[in-house]
C-alpha cells in the first residue's frame, strides 16, 4: 500500500483528505504543521505528501526544502494543496521541487487526477 | 415524471437530436431538465413537457442542449492523447512532409477542453511542426457550448481536471478566479456549430478525426450512418479516435481498429468495405433524418 502524509493545520481538511486518499487506497498519516511533518519524514519518507502552504511553526514551502535535502528526500511526490492560488506561488512551489499543485477548494476528482498525474494512481482510477 | 411524460421526452429527444435514451434514464432527464425548467419559471417536468408540446422554439433548443452536453475535461482519458502524440502525429508528420499541413476535426468539441488539449500536444511537439499549417476544427451541437469553447475561459475547478500544473502555467493566463487559454492556442481552433445527424461533407477531408463520447447516445442505425459518412471525410491514411466505451466493431467495415491501440481506428479501403453488408441499410435512414 502506498503512503501519503497529509500536512495541514486544519483538522477538517486533514479529515476530508484522509477520507479521499483512503478511498484511493493510500495509507494516510497526518501532521498539523511543517515541523511535525519533517519529524515524520525523518523516521520514514512517504510516497506522497499532500501539503498545505500556510501553517504555524513551519510552513509548507520551508518543510519541502528540508524534506528534499533528507537522504532519499527527492523521491516523495509533493502535491501542494493550498488557497494560495496565484501564478507566483505556483511557480515558486514548482521551482522549489513540488510535483503538482492543487488550488483549494478541492474534491475527490481533483485529488485523483493530480495523484494520477504524478504517477501514484493508474490513469483509469482518476475517471471513477 | 409520469411514464407518458418520460416517453414523450424520449421520443422528442430522439427525433430532434438523435439522442437515444434507454427506458431507465429518468434521473438523467430530471438532473438536466429540472434546473432548466426552474430557470424558465416552470414548476417542473410536467410544465416543461406542456411547453414543448406547445412548440416553444427557444425551450426546444435549450432542452436539446441541456441533454446533449457532456462532462469534459482536459486530456480526458489520457490514452487518446498518448495515441495522438506517439502514433498519430509521427505518422502524419512523415506522410505529409511534402505538403506540410494537417487537418484535425473534433466532432464533439464541447466546451473546448479536447481541441485545446490537442493544440497543447501540438505546441509541445515544437520544431517538428515548424512551418506547418495546422487546422483544428471543433464542432458541437450546442451554440452555448461553442461560445464557451471560443472564449477559452475555465473555472479553477475545470483547470484542475486532467491538466498538469506545468501546462496550466505554460498555456493559461489567470484572470481573477478564472483561467483563460492563451490567444496563440485559441487561434489554432475554428469553432463551428454542427449536428452530426446533418450533412457535414462541407467540412472537407481530415487527417485526424476525434469523435469521442458522442455516438454512445445514438441508436445503432444512426451510429452506422454517421460512421459511414465520417469515412468519406477522412484521408485514406488518416486516423479516427473514439471514446473508451465506443467501437465500430459489429457496426461498419468502413473503419478497422488498430491492434493494441484502444480507441484508435483507420479507414478501410472503400472498395473492399463497400462490398460488405454492414454499409447497406443505413442510407434510407439518412434521407429520413435529413428531410425532417
Amino acid at each position: 500500500m502506498k503512503t501519503c502524509l497529509v500536512v495541514d493545520d486544519s483538522s477538517v481538511v486533514r479529515k476530508i483528505a484522509r477520507r479521499i486518499l483512503e478511498g484511493l487506497e493510500f495509507a494516510v498519516t497526518e501532521a498539523e504543521d511543517g515541523s511535525k511533518a519533517l519529524e515524520i519524514c525523518q523516521q520514514q519518507l512517504p510516497d506522497a505528501v499532500l501539503l498545505d502552504w500556510n501553517m504555524p511553526v513551519m510552513d509548507g514551502f520551508e518543510f519541502m526544502g528540508h524534506m528534499r535535502r533528507l537522504p532519499g528526500g527527492d523521491q516523495p511526490k509533493v502535491v501542494f494543496c493550498t488557497t494560495e492560488n496565484n501564478v507566483a506561488h505556483i511557480a515558486q512551489a514548482l521551482s522549489g521541487g513540488a510535483n503538482e499543485y492543487i488550488m483549494k477548494p478541492f474534491d475527490k476528482d481533483i485529488i485523483a487526477d493530480k495523484f494520477a498525474e504524478v504517477g501514484l494512481l493508474p490513469v483509469g482510477q482518476a475517471m471513477v | 415524471m409520469t411514464p407518458t411524460e418520460y416517453e414523450y421526452l424520449r421520443k422528442f429527444l430522439k427525433d430532434n437530436s438523435g439522442l437515444d435514451l434507454s427506458a431507465d434514464k429518468q434521473y438523467l432527464i430530471e438532473s438536466r431538465l429540472l434546473p432548466l425548467a426552474r430557470k424558465a419559471g416552470l414548476s417542473g417536468i410536467n410544465d416543461l413537457v406542456q411547453k414543448l408540446q406547445g412548440g416553444s422554439r427557444e425551450l426546444i433548443t435549450n432542452v436539446i442542449e441541456a441533454m446533449t452536453t457532456n462532462e469534459t475535461f482536459f486530456f480526458r482519458d489520457k490514452v487518446p492523447f498518448d495515441h495522438f502524440r506517439e502514433t498519430i502525429m509521427p505518422e502524419v508528420i512523415k506522410a505529409r512532409a511534402g505538403r506540410r499541413s494537417v487537418r484535425i476535426w473534433c466532432a464533439a468539441g464541447s466546451t473546448g477542453q479536447e481541441p485545446y488539449s490537442l493544440a497543447m500536444c501540438l505546441k509541445e511537439m515544437g520544431a517538428a511542426l515548424t512551418g506547418w499549417r495546422v487546422e483544428i476544427i471543433a464542432t458541437d451541437l450546442s451554440q452555448e457550448v461553442l461560445e464557451k469553447a471560443k472564449a477559452g475561459i475555465y473555472s479553477q475547478f475545470e483547470v484542475q481536471r486532467g491538466l498538469p500544473i506545468q501546462m496550466l502555467m505554460k498555456y493559461f493566463k489567470q484572470t481573477g478566479e478564472t483561467w483563460q487559454i492563451n490567444p496563440e492556442l485559441r487561434a489554432m481552433i475554428q469553432h463551428r456549430q454542427l449536428n452530426l445527424l446533418h450533412d457535414f461533407a462541407q467540412l472537407g477531408t481530415f487527417d485526424v478525426i476525434f469523435c469521442r463520447n458522442v455516438l454512445i447516445y445514438f441508436d445503432q442505425d444512426t451510429k452506422i450512418n454517421i460512421f459511414n459518412r465520417l469515412a468519406r471525410q477522412i484521408e485514406p491514411d488518416g486516423f479516427m479516435v473514439l471514446g473508451a466505451a465506443e467501437t465500430v466493431v459489429g457496426l461498419t467495415d468502413t473503419f478497422r481498429p488498430i491492434p493494441e491501440k484502444r480507441g484508435l481506428y483507420k479507414p478501410n479501403d472503400p472498395r473492399t468495405a463497400a462490398a460488405k453488408p454492414a454499409l447497406a441499410g443505413a442510407a434510407p435512414r439518412l434521407a429520413v433524418m435529413a428531410g425532417r
